[in-house]
C-alpha cells in the first residue's frame, strides 16, 4: 500500500477545519499516540487531529480519501492488539474530545452518546437513573466507540451477552467523508443485512463511529458475589458448565488462581478476602430483591459444593463487593508489573473445553520453561492467557512467543474457538485469524473492507 | 478465652437521606448490615480463638430485625449470640446504649476479653465501647490496631494514637475497640450458613436485665438531646485559573488570606 505523505497543504486544511489548537505534530504528538496497551508496536503519526463533531470528522475524512492519506481513528488508546496504532502513519484521528452524551430516550430506553464518551462516564449516568448499560470490560476509562469496535465483553457477558448486543444504532463516517446512520431506535430490524453489526467489532476499519444508541435495562437492585475455594483449578473450572447446566444464570462466572490473587494483593497493597485455596470461582448473581438473589445462589451453592468446593463464601455488602472487586480489577496490572513484558492470548472456546484449554496452556510452561498467568470468564469461555518474558534475551523470548501461541491458536481452533473473544484482532493477531477462518472467509473479509472502503485509507494493516 | 464483642446493625448504604424538617434518617426501603468496623472485631475474636480455643459470642442492641447481623456473624464462626431488644431500648444514646450493653455482657457472663468495633458507620462517635468498659469496671484501651501476643492474664496491643503507636500490655478481662484492618474480615461461610440453621439466637428485653430501672435506658437514660439532625453542606465551588506559576502562587496566596486560611 503506498499513501500520500502529510506536506504543509494537508496541515493547512486541517487547521482550516479543527484550528491551530486540535492539531499536533513532530515532537508536540505525545509517545501516548504511537502504541496501545500491549502489542509491543511503536509508531508514530504524522500528524494528530482531535475532532469534535461529526462534521469535522467527515471533512477529514473526504480530504483524506480525496489525496489518499491514512486515517486511524483512536479512542483512550486502551486496546490490547495494537488496533488504534497509525502503521502506516498519515492522520491519527483522536476521538476522545467528543465526549456528549446526548439523549437517554426513557421511554424507548436507549442512550445516545458520541464515541469517546468513558465507559465510567456511561455508567454513573445511567445508575443516578437507575438504568443499566450492561457491557462491563474490565477497562472502565476506556470510551464507548473504542469498545464497539472491538465488540468489548467483559464480565456480565454470561447473563446479558456483549457489547454488539446492546448497540442499536451508530452514526459513522464512511472512508470517503459521507455520513450514514445504520440501525437505530428499534428492537427489531431485519431490513437486509446488518450493516451496523458489521461496523461492530470492525476496529475502526469501515467507518467512523461518531455517535451511538445504546439500548438499556432497569438497573437491577440487588447484586451479591460468591467467592467459591476449590482444591484446585481444574476442580474449580469443571464445576462451570454443571453450573450453566443447571440453568441458573449468573451475571459473571470468573476463575482465579493463588498466584495471580497473591500478585493482585502485593500490587495493591490490600488484602484478598481469602488465600488459602489454590483455585477460585467468583460468581455473581443480580436480581431485584434480597430473596430472588437468595434463592438464586443457594441453588449453585449447592452445586459447587457437591462438586468439591472447600466452602461457598459470601459477598452481599459494599465494602465486601469492594475487597473483592477491586484485587479482580487490577489482575492485568499485577501480572504487567510481575514482569519485564508479557503478551496475551484472548481466545474463546465453547464454554465446557475451558477446564481441558486452561489445562493444555497451563502444561506449555513446562513445555517451554517459560511463565504463563491466566484469569479469565469461565462462564463464558474467553481466556485471557499472558506469556510473560521476565529475564528472557529478546530473540528467544520472541521464538518462545511465536511457538507458545502458535501452540494455543491451534489448540483453541480444534476445541472449535475462535481467536479473540473480546480484544479483537487489530494488527498483532492477524496471522492467527487467517488461520483460523481461512482463504474463503479472509477472501470474504476483504471483500467486506473494499466494498466500504475501496482505496484502503481507513486503519490499514489491521484485521484483515 | 471466653470473648464477647458487640455489634450493630446500621443502614447499608453511607446515602442514607435525611428528612430535612424532622431531621430524621429515610430508612425506607434501605437495606441494613453489619457496621463494617464490627466485622474487624469478629474476625479479631475469631482469629483469637483459632489461636487460642474459647467461645466467641456476639450481642447486639437493636430492633428484632438486628437478629439478622448475629446469623451473619454465625457464618463468620461466632458460637453464640444475644440480641437485646425492648421498645424501652429505643432512642438511646451512647450513655444509655453502653449501659444496656453493659448490663447484656453481665447477663451473658464474665468474658475474658470484650471486642468493639472502633465506631459505628452511622453514629461515628466512637464512644460506647470505652464507656462500656467503664460500667463494668475494667481496663479499655480503644484504636487497637495490632494484636502482639496474648499472655495467661493480659495482652500486648498496639494502639494507634494520633502521632504515635503506643505498645500497651493490659490485664485481663479488658475491653478493646479495634481499627479497620486490623485483619481482613472473612466472608460469611454458606457451609456455616447451613450448619447454624437451626441455631438459636436468644432475645432478652428490659425484664431479664438485673437493673430494671427504666430510666437508664432507651430515651428516658439518655442525657444527649438531638436538637436537629442535617445534611452536611456540601460546597462544590470551583475557580480554574490560567497563568504562569508564579503569577498563580501569588494568586494563591493572596485567596488562602482573603478565605482567612493564613
Amino acid at each position: 500500500m503506498s499513501f500520500k505523505k502529510i506536506d504543509n497543504n494537508d496541515l493547512d486544511f486541517l487547521v482550516s477545519i479543527c484550528g491551530e489548537d486540535r492539531i499536533f505534530t513532530g515532537e508536540n504528538i505525545n509517545e501516548d499516540y504511537s502504541h496501545d496497551e500491549l502489542a509491543g508496536i511503536h509508531k508514530f503519526p504524522e500528524v494528530l487531529v482531535r475532532v469534535k463533531g461529526t462534521e469535522e470528522v467527515s471533512k477529514v475524512m473526504k480530504y483524506a480519501y480525496e489525496n489518499n492519506i491514512p486515517v486511524t481513528p483512536r479512542g483512550q488508546g486502551t486496546g490490547l492488539v495494537g488496533g488504534a496504532v497509525a502503521l502506516h502513519g498519515g492522520i491519527m484521528m483522536d476521538m476522545s474530545l467528543m465526549n456528549n452524551i446526548l439523549e437517554l430516550d426513557e421511554e424507548n430506553l436507549t442512550l445516545t452518546v458520541e464515541s469517546g464518551v468513558l465507559l465510567m462516564e456511561i455508567s454513573k449516568f445511567l445508575e443516578d437513573n437507575d438504568l443499566f448499560y450492561p457491557p462491563d470490560p474490565g477497562e472502565k476509562s476506556a470510551t464507548i466507540g473504542g469498545n464497539i469496535n472491538t465488540n468489548a465483553g467483559g464480565m456480565r457477558a454470561v447473563k446479558y451477552g456483549v457489547t454488539r448486543d446492546f448497540v442499536r444504532g451508530l452514526e459513522v463516517v464512511l472512508p470517503n467523508g459521507e455520513i450514514m446512520e445504520v440501525g437505530g431506535k428499534i428492537v427489531k430490524n431485519s431490513s437486509g443485512y446488518s450493516l451496523k453489526d458489521l461496523i461492530v467489532g470492525s476496529e475502526g476499519t469501515l467507518g467512523i463511529v461518531t455517535k451511538a444508541v445504546l439500548r438499556l435495562l432497569p438497573l437491577p437492585k440487588k447484586a451479591i458475589s460468591l467467592l467459591i475455594p476449590f482444591p484446585n483449578l481444574e476442580m474449580a473450572i469443571e464445576t462451570v458448565p454443571q453450573i450453566i447446566k443447571s440453568k441458573v444464570i449468573p451475571t459473571a462466572i470468573e476463575y482465579m488462581v493463588r498466584d495471580v490473587i497473591l500478585a493482585s494483593e502485593e500490587f495493591l497493597g490490600k488484602t484478598f478476602p481469602d488465600n488459602s485455596s489454590d483455585a477460585y470461582l467468583l460468581l455473581t448473581f443480580d436480581g431485584n430483591s434480597k430473596e430472588e438473589v437468595e434463592q438464586v445462589y443457594e441453588k449453585v451453592a449447592h452445586i459447587c459444593l457437591d462438586a468439591g468446593a472447600i466452602d461457598v463464601l459470601i459477598s452481599n455488602t459494599q465494602e465486601r463487593q469492594e475487597s473483592i472487586w477491586s484485587a479482580r480489577g487490577a489482575f492485568l496490572e499485577a501480572i504487567k508489573a510481575s514482569t519485564t513484558e508479557m503478551d496475551e492470548c484472548d481466545v474463546v472456546v465453547p464454554r465446557n473445553k475451558i477446564a481441558e484449554f486452561v489445562k493444555f496452556s497451563n502444561d506449555l510452561q513446562k513445555e517451554f520453561d517459560i511463565r504463563i498467568r491466566s484469569f479469565g470468564h469461565a462462564g463464558d469461555g474467553n481466556l485471557h492467557i499472558y506469556v510473560l518474558k521476565d529475564e528472557l534475551p529478546k530473540d528467544e523470548w520472541h521464538r518462545k512467543l511465536n511457538e507458545v501461541f502458535d501452540c494455543m491458536y491451534t489448540k483453541a481452533k480444534e476445541l472449535g474457538g475462535k481467536v479473540s473473544g473480546e480484544h479483537g484482532i487489530g494488527y498483532a493477531k492477524k496471522p492467527y485469524l487467517e488461520e483460523s477462518i481461512g482463504d474463503r472467509g479472509m477472501w470474504i473479509l476483504k471483500n467486506i473492507k473494499l466494498a466500504f472502503d475501496p482505496k484502503g485509507i481507513l486503519n490499514p494493516g489491521k484485521v484483515c | 478465652m471466653d470473648i464477647f464483642v458487640c455489634i450493630k446493625q446500621v443502614p447499608g448504604t453511607t446515602e442514607v437521606e435525611v428528612d430535612e424538617k424532622t431531621g430524621v434518617l429515610k430508612r425506607d426501603g434501605i437495606d441494613s448490615k453489619m457496621n463494617p468496623y464490627d466485622l474487624y472485631a469478629v474476625e479479631t475474636a475469631i482469629k483469637i480463638k483459632e489461636e487460642k480455643k474459647g467461645e466467641v459470642t456476639v450481642l447486639s442492641m437493636g430492633p428484632p430485625q438486628a437478629a439478622e447481623i448475629i446469623g451473619e456473624a454465625y457464618m463468620m464462626g461466632a458460637d453464640r449470640g444475644a440480641l437485646f431488644t425492648d421498645m424501652k431500648f429505643a432512642g438511646a444514646d451512647v450513655l444509655a446504649t453502653a449501659y444496656t450493653l453493659s448490663q447484656g455482657i453481665k447477663k451473658l457472663g464474665n468474658p475474658d476479653l470484650i471486642i468493639c468495633g472502633k465506631m459505628t458507620t452511622d453514629g461515628d462517635t466512637a464512644q460506647v465501647g470505652p464507656e462500656i468498659a467503664e460500667f463494668l469496671d475494667i481496663p479499655h484501651v480503644a484504636n487497637v490496631k495490632k494484636i502482639l501476643e496474648i499472655k495467661e492474664d493480659s495482652i500486648v496491643l498496639e494502639m494507634d494514637m494520633p502521632h504515635t503507636i503506643e505498645i500497651v500490655d493490659v490485664k485481663l478481662p479488658c475491653l478493646i475497640t479495634v481499627e479497620k484492618g486490623i485483619y481482613q474480615p472473612r466472608l460469611p461461610s454458606f457451609k456455616r450458613k447451613i450448619a447454624t440453621k437451626d441455631r438459636e439466637i436468644p432475645f432478652y428485653s428490659l425484664k431479664d436485665l438485673d437493673d430494671h430501672d427504666e430510666m437508664k435506658y432507651g430515651l428516658d437514660g439518655s442525657p444527649t438531646q438531638v436538637k436537629r439532625i442535617f445534611p452536611p453542606e456540601a460546597n462544590t465551588d470551583q475557580e480554574i485559573w490560567k497563568g504562569s506559576g508564579e503569577e498563580l502562587s501569588e494568586r494563591l496566596v493572596d485567596k488562602l488570606g482573603e478565605l482567612k486560611f493564613l
